[in-house]
């Protein structure tokens, strides 16, 4: 199924700078948010993507990869609204926002703020919400190795990816998105503790997607969002970890594709 | 020359197995305070405050005091605390807080408000010295890392108008805030106590307390990059039209004196024995580089030449790139081995022996830096209160007084003597003032 159409590499404009972005493919438009250490390039997933006939947009988030860095942005906020800039500059429309971890935070953050420009959403292991039970696991006390580790279901599985040792460029990347990260939300560490009170009214669908086995985020956080998405669907995808379009690229993106078929 | 006494107020237990010649290392930030004896550390902090009303006896012009938090190898986490009760129980030492952490305060008009009751009480004895603190004090206050230097730059302008400026008046930077600037305490020395910045290995910060004209105090660092660190402040001085003078150059290395060379290699070594400190070489523990190296703590690329010596590096979990700096300088083919107390006595890192063999070890490390100040660091590890006071009284009998004819030989000029704001000569107006002054001393 996967897609070996190239993705192309562009820059678009918005008040912060330039944001870079990969794209590939035709029909519904979906935008892909990435991890909290940045877009690696197009995945897997990405590419089937592509082939359920998705126009499939992954850009660098503001002051990620090779996106301009907004340094006055104090809050993930700031960046869902950059974000928000982007869906516009890149004239989307109404568009299903696909956010992973981080980016599964920015996204519900615009989704309350900005319903207009969102036709769906789809939450992968998504941050944002304080988890009633557990913790979210904490990056800046771990080596960017073990972070990534521990977001895998086991080791082979980030060995598979990453290799034993990662490539310098893709430690850089980590070290840099860290950065970035820690800028928007070393405090309060992943979670705002407004949005339980803002969910309430986000009504377009939903999909939320949680690995069985994530060690990165609670499960608790899901089955909140859930119930605090009037529109929203829960998959539980069985033995997989904090990664799972990493992991479970199809199943993922056999997902997405039914989600967005059924709007 | 200004002489002043430092000593870390390790927490030493001998119970719990990180302690001794054969003590477990610590991997920083890792040790539970489940394993804290509140009654060992009433006696200790206790015993370094005499120790310090020694050392003013003993002659030392400054009673230094550092800040780290959440680990044993410093038990100074509220180092204005301890000033306080020094400013009340001495009379004469400067107290030298080198330094209070700027960026984790998320009040500094607390900060300001507390340091100018310290120079009150003191009566005009403060030293004020600021830090940014490593990745270990951003953590254990949950400062926002990326922020740290730009919250260490707007602190200090804060809290200097806090200090000089009438209030009230309002404060709305980047990142504090406050509607209502008029402490009802300002400092006791005009227009406010000296400041010095110590250091290790930002560019960033040397450049910025050049720009200042702040006195700045290498810590324990090896001699050569010392040397040139200094060289760079210098290089900034000439930048902002200014010659610098031993008054801009202070410098904080170990010594120990004892009364037999036997005595003085056994607690010497005790330097290294201690519960693990990232600050002393040889017994640096495990070091976890992810946090002394947080993101956008320090700029990768903005170090000074001490990035060269290994055992800076190492405690601000920059090993890996000291080995890439070191390559670069192609200073050494192999890394050395460093963890040994014979190789820093070999490297002036540490300096013990009796009166006759210290002396001149620590003229060679005068004339090699040519400091107008320096600190004794010493007391540390684990070494025992009798260790310390057989120093202390050595140091005074023997050692100070030598020192400080060395330092006219050399014509090392304090920050007391050549102010680092002009350069000109200091009039000392203390000694006519101090004879009005004795009730400074709780015993008076």
């Amino acid at each position: 199924m996967q897609s070996s159409v190239e993705f192309e590499q562009l820059q678009i404009a918005i008040p912060s700078g330039d944001v870079a972005y990969i794209v590939a493919g035709r029909g519904k438009p979906v935008v892909y948010l990435h991890h909290s250490w940045g877009s690696p390039g197009a995945l897997p997933f990405h590419h089937n993507l592509v082939a359920l006939g998705l126009r499939t947009i992954v850009p660098d988030l503001p002051g990620w990869g090779g996106s301009h860095r907004p340094a006055w942005a104090r809050d993930v906020r700031d960046i869902a609204i950059l974000v928000g800039c982007v869906i516009d500059a890149l004239k989307l429309g109404p568009v299903t926002l696909i956010g992973s971890g981080f980016g599964g935070y920015i996204a519900t953050e615009l989704a309350t703020m900005s319903p207009s420009r969102m036709s769906s959403l789809i939450l992968i292991g998504a941050v944002g919400l304080y988890p009633e039970e557990g913790e979210i696991l904490d990056q800046m006390m771990l080596s960017h190795r073990q972070y990534i580790q521990e977001s895998f279901r086991d080791l082979q599985t980030y060995i598979d990816h990453f290799g034993e040792e990662p490539e310098p460029e893709i430690r850089t990347l980590w070290d840099l998105s860290r950065e970035m990260t820690a800028r928007v939300s070393w405090k309060p560490y992943m979670h705002n503790r407004r949005l339980k009170h803002l969910l309430p009214g986000v009504s377009c669908p939903v999909l939320i997607v949680q690995g069985e086995s994530d060690k990165v985020v609670p499960c608790s956080v899901a089955t909140q969002s859930e119930s605090l998405l009037p529109n929203s669907r829960l998959e539980v995808v069985p033995n997989a970890g904090h990664l799972v379009e990493f992991e479970e690229p199809k199943l993922v993106s056999d997902l997405v594709h039914d989600h967005i078929r059924n709007l | 020359m200004f002489i002043g006494y430092f000593t870390e107020r390790p927490y030493q237990d001998p119970r719990s197995g990180y302690f001794g010649a054969t003590g477990r290392s610590i991997t920083d930030l890792t040790m539970s305070n489940a394993s804290y004896d509140p009654k060992l550390g009433a006696q200790l902090y206790n015993r370094y405050l005499d120790e310090k009303i020694y050392a003013e006896e003993m002659g030392f012009d400054g009673l230094m005091l550092n800040e780290h938090h959440s680990t044993p190898f410093c038990m100074g986490g509220v180092m204005n605390l301890e000033a306080a009760i020094l400013a009340r129980i001495t009379n004469r030492a400067k107290i030298v807080l080198l330094g209070n952490i700027l960026p984790i305060w998320d009040d500094p008009l607390f900060l300001a408000e507390e340091l100018a009751e310290i120079d009150m009480i003191s009566q005009g004895r403060l030293v004020t010295g600021w830090v940014r603190g490593t990745g270990r004090e951003s953590v254990a206050h949950n400062a926002v890392a990326p922020y740290n230097w730009e919250r260490f730059q707007e602190a200090h302008d804060f809290i200097i108008d806090a200090w000089t400026r009438p209030g009230p008046f309002r404060w709305e930077g980047e990142h504090y805030h406050f509607r209502y600037v008029n402490p009802w305490a300002r400092p006791y020395q005009e227009p406010h106590p000296p400041i010095w910045i110590p250091g290790v290995m930002s560019r960033n910060t040397v450049a910025w307390a050049a720009e200042k004209r702040y006195p700045y105090v290498m810590l324990a660092t090896e001699l050569e990059p010392t040397k040139e660190s200094y060289g760079y402040y210098t290089d900034v001085a000439k930048e902002h039209g200014y010659e610098t003078g031993t008054q801009h150059r202070g410098y904080l290395f170990k010594v120990h004196v004892d009364e037999t060379e036997e005595l003085a290699e056994q607690a010497g070594r005790k330097y290294v024995q201690g519960p693990s400190n990232p600050f002393l070489e040889g017994n640096q523990g495990v070091v976890r580089p992810f946090i002394q190296n947080l993101p956008g703590l320090t700029q990768r690329n903005n170090l000074l030449p001490t990035m060269r010596s290994f055992a800076a590096a190492a405690s601000r979990g920059r090993a890996a790139q000291h080995r890439k700096e070191n390559k670069k300088a192609k200073e050494q083919p192999k890394p050395k081995k460093f963890d040994t107390y014979t190789d820093q006595t070999n490297k002036y890192s540490i300096i013990s022996g009796t009166p006759k063999s210290v002396i001149p070890k620590v003229k060679h490390v005068l004339e090699t830096l040519r400091p107008g100040s320096i600190f004794f660091w010493d007391g540390d590890g684990a070494m025992s209160h009798e260790d310390s006071m057989r120093s202390l009284r050595l140091m005074g009998s023997d050692v100070i007084p030598a020192v400080r004819e060395i330092a006219d030989e050399l014509e090392l000029k304090g920050p007391f003597e050549v102010d680092p704001k002009t350069n000109k000569p200091i009039v000392d107006t203390d000694e006519a003032n101090s004879t009005d002054n004795p009730s400074s001393h709780p015993s008076g």
